[in-house]
């Protein structure tokens, strides 16, 4: 008992000197800000180059080299390039945790504190935290833009994120094509996160749809870790698909562990966020991969030339936000390309919608969407979806 | 269905000798009285090392060394800051896992930035470490499955459990370490040599931690290095696991089997049975945990308690 006491104080004295540090972080501001009500508005006043600073929090490693944060960085890397800026221009600060609201507080004031003009925080449950600072008198000059939630503010706040859902549904495709070329209709999913995450479940029910469009009869399977980033839990969740007979696996999770343990047990898979084909050459077809850079240099670009407006950004294959990466020559079924090129340029041309109103949720109820023609609205595909389609179940 | 719970038996088998090795390992520690909280630091010292080692000679002798002499390192420093410096052993602990985890971090980013991205363990060096099927015992229905083809760590993590249960119980340098875990003085004054029979316990226990993290880099990770994901709290789950199996290694062999099941128990459970959220899994270890540390100190069974003098330092001159 006496032990257990005091492993208890060591704990409780290491917490405590952590949330001091938060505090003094939270300190230093002060005597950096001007009055109230004497600053420019974020975005209106140019910024020169040479002395634009930008901040970036990312959930995990900098250092990973497939996942979420993988693609964040490359595509802040990208914007650094291109538009010529110098290292210590840009500071980014990786192993974030969005459920950690001191830790994300701590973050965005050190971010604050260092001069940074535009900070971008890379994951959803960051949102509130940034939405709060966005709203502070003080920090009226700062642009916030928040990745892949839905808040905003008309000042200095906004939001962005992309249709992946498009990609989405062209990986189902080539996910389809193969199942049905091993004559199997089941697929697997590892999901990050549950039916009631909307960013996560849609992708799900596109990647579903886009099989369907080629493969009716198929279903899949989902299997959640619960956790974004968690390389361990998502082999394994992998790895239980496979046991019940999934033949490709999709995934919405921040490692390659999915493609690894299909490549291991001789199945086949679509990855995310980049292409992973190089992780697991056997195995995987093609991934739904982000190009963040487009977006980054585009809103850093408009800070620096004083014209940036708190306006929210969901841009797709448009703009090369999105893409599908390079169909694996190995691994995809005969066919792929043909397919995934016809419905890539239905998708542009309009002619084809993903998320149309023929939507049924797989208790057999009609999804109603409040878009145009009865498709789902933009504010339904980021924020509403929390049912799984018909053919899509939970393992 | 039987095929699934089959499925679901061999995946905890495989979840669990990573904790097997970390258990075993800390046993040794704490019977020696040491108290070592640094499981999950040396865990990822010898995911790293067993990890690079792999990667530069493709040797899987080679890399379970590695794994096993980095993971001892931590162990060393460990030994000689509480045993022959007399630090707290609770804070030296923790120390050392902020410490491993952190240098894996290190030496794990200039891994990759020298391998300009994604360092993979090479075909052959994963196929060494692949399920290995046992001639005629692999065809056994059921069990042949269950327990004839696995890689050949998990038949290495239960040899060594086995081992160390007969080194405490039947040897004289085992009997030995259990005195000095029990009551250093009375050891002391039989002329034990405590320091030696320390610091041996704990390194040994260390490189064990150290094999247990391998095994995560190299199978659980497909050989594919994942910054930060790799060791995921087994480590502590180890320190639980030790308690759980009241201090037993050959207990350990079924305790270990018990704790990987939980981790793999959520993906097999079908939904449509028993739908719960995935944060109630993840309790499951450590809910049994406590139920075994309220049973066993109302059953007070002294032969399967902590030893005595576990975390408490040693002074010869207070005797």
């Amino acid at each position: 008992m006496k032990k257990l006491m005091k492993v208890l104080a060591i704990v409780i004295s290491a917490a405590m000197v952590f949330s001091l540090a938060a505090c003094n972080g939270l300190g230093g501001k002060e005597e950096t800000t001007d009055e109230p009500g004497t600053l420019a508005q974020a975005g209106t006043v140019a910024i020169p180059k040479e002395e634009i600073k930008i901040g970036v929090l990312h959930i995990t490693s900098i250092e990973e080299t497939s996942g979420y944060t993988f693609a964040h960085h490359k595509g802040i890397v990208e914007m650094k390039e291109s538009l010529g800026l110098k290292d210590n221009q840009i500071i980014e600060k990786d192993w974030i945790d969005d459920n950690d609201k001191k830790a994300t507080t701590t973050a965005i004031q050190e971010l604050i504190d260092e001069g940074c003009h535009v900070i971008f925080a890379t994951s959803f449950n960051y949102m509130d935290t940034m939405e709060e600072f966005a709203a502070k008198d003080e920090y009226q000059d700062i642009v916030f833009s928040h990745c892949s939630g839905y808040k905003s503010n008309p000042d200095n706040f906004n939001n962005y994120f992309g249709r992946i859902y498009e990609s989405r549904y062209l990986a189902g495709i080539a996910a389809g094509l193969k199942a049905q070329e091993l004559e199997t209709p089941m697929l697997g999913f590892v999901a990050a996160q549950d039916v009631n995450n909307a960013e996560v479940t849609g992708g799900i029910n596109a990647w579903a749809l886009g099989i369907q469009s080629v493969y009716p009869e198929a279903k899949v399977f989902v299997s959640v870790t619960g956790s974004w980033y968690a390389p361990e839990d998502e082999g394994k969740a992998a790895q239980a698909l496979i046991d019940k007979g999934c033949v490709v696996l999709g995934q919405h999770s921040d490692s390659d562990a999915t493609q690894t343990v299909a490549e291991k047990n001789g199945k086949f898979g679509c990855g995310y966020n980049s292409d992973m084909t190089p992780f697991a050459k056997d195995a995987h077809l093609c991934a739904p991969i982000w190009n963040w850079g487009v977006y980054y240099t585009k809103a850093v670009s408009e800070v620096i030339n004083g014209e940036w407006k708190p306006v929210n950004y969901y841009e797709g294959m448009n703009v090369g936000l999105i893409d599908l990466s390079p169909l694996n020559p190995d691994t995809i079924a005969p066919g792929t390309e043909e397919k995934v090129a016809e419905a890539k340029a239905a998708i542009a041309d309009g002619s084809l919608v993903v998320f149309d109103d023929s939507l049924v949720d797989n208790k057999g109820n009609k999804i109603v969407g409040e878009g145009e023609d009865g498709r789902l609205s933009d504010e339904q595909i980021t924020g509403g979806i929390n049912y799984y389609i018909q053919g899509v179940e939970l393992l | 269905m039987s095929q699934q719970i089959l499925n679901f038996l061999y995946a905890s088998i495989l979840s669990g000798a990573p904790l097997l090795f970390a258990t075993v390992g800390e046993i040794l520690t704490q019977k020696a009285g040491n108290l070592n909280l640094g499981v999950e630091g040396m865990m990822w010292m010898g995911a790293f090392a067993g990890f690079y080692v792999g990667l530069k000679t493709d040797n899987a002798l080679l890399t379970i060394v590695g794994a096993f002499l980095f993971a001892a390192l931590g162990a060393l420093i460990y030994a000689f800051l509480t045993v022959t410096l007399k630090a707290n052993q609770n804070v030296t602990g923790l120390t050392l896992t902020t410490f491993g985890i952190g240098m894996s971090a290190v030496l794990g980013y200039a891994m990759t930035g020298a391998a300009s991205g994604a360092p993979r363990l090479s075909e052959k060096l994963s196929s060494a470490f692949s399920a290995i099927h046992i001639p005629l015992l692999s065809k056994i229905p059921f069990f042949g499955r269950l327990f004839f083809q696995h890689n050949i760590l998990v038949y290495l993590a239960t040899l060594l459990a086995i081992l160390a249960a007969l080194y405490l119980k039947y040897t004289r340098i085992g009997l030995n370490v259990r005195a000095v875990g029990e009551n250093p003085a009375a050891a002391d004054a039989a002329g034990i040599n405590i320091t030696a029979m320390k610091y041996i316990n704990i390194i040994v226990g260390g490189g064990l931690c150290g094999i247990g993290g391998a095994y995560m880099s190299i199978i659980t990770a497909n050989g594919s290095w994942q910054p930060g994901g790799i060791v995921n709290g087994n480590g502590w789950i180890a320190v639980a696991l030790v308690i759980f199996v009241r201090w037993n290694p050959a207990a350990a062999i079924l305790g270990s089997f018990i704790f990987g099941a939980f981790s793999s128990l959520s993906h097999y459970i079908p939904a449509s049975f028993l739908d719960l959220p995935i944060a109630i899994y993840q309790m499951l270890p450590f809910i049994l945990t406590t139920l075994v540390l309220i049973i066993t100190s109302i059953r007070k069974n002294r032969a399967s308690c902590q030893p005595a003098g576990c975390g408490v330092n040693y002074y010869r001159e207070e005797r």
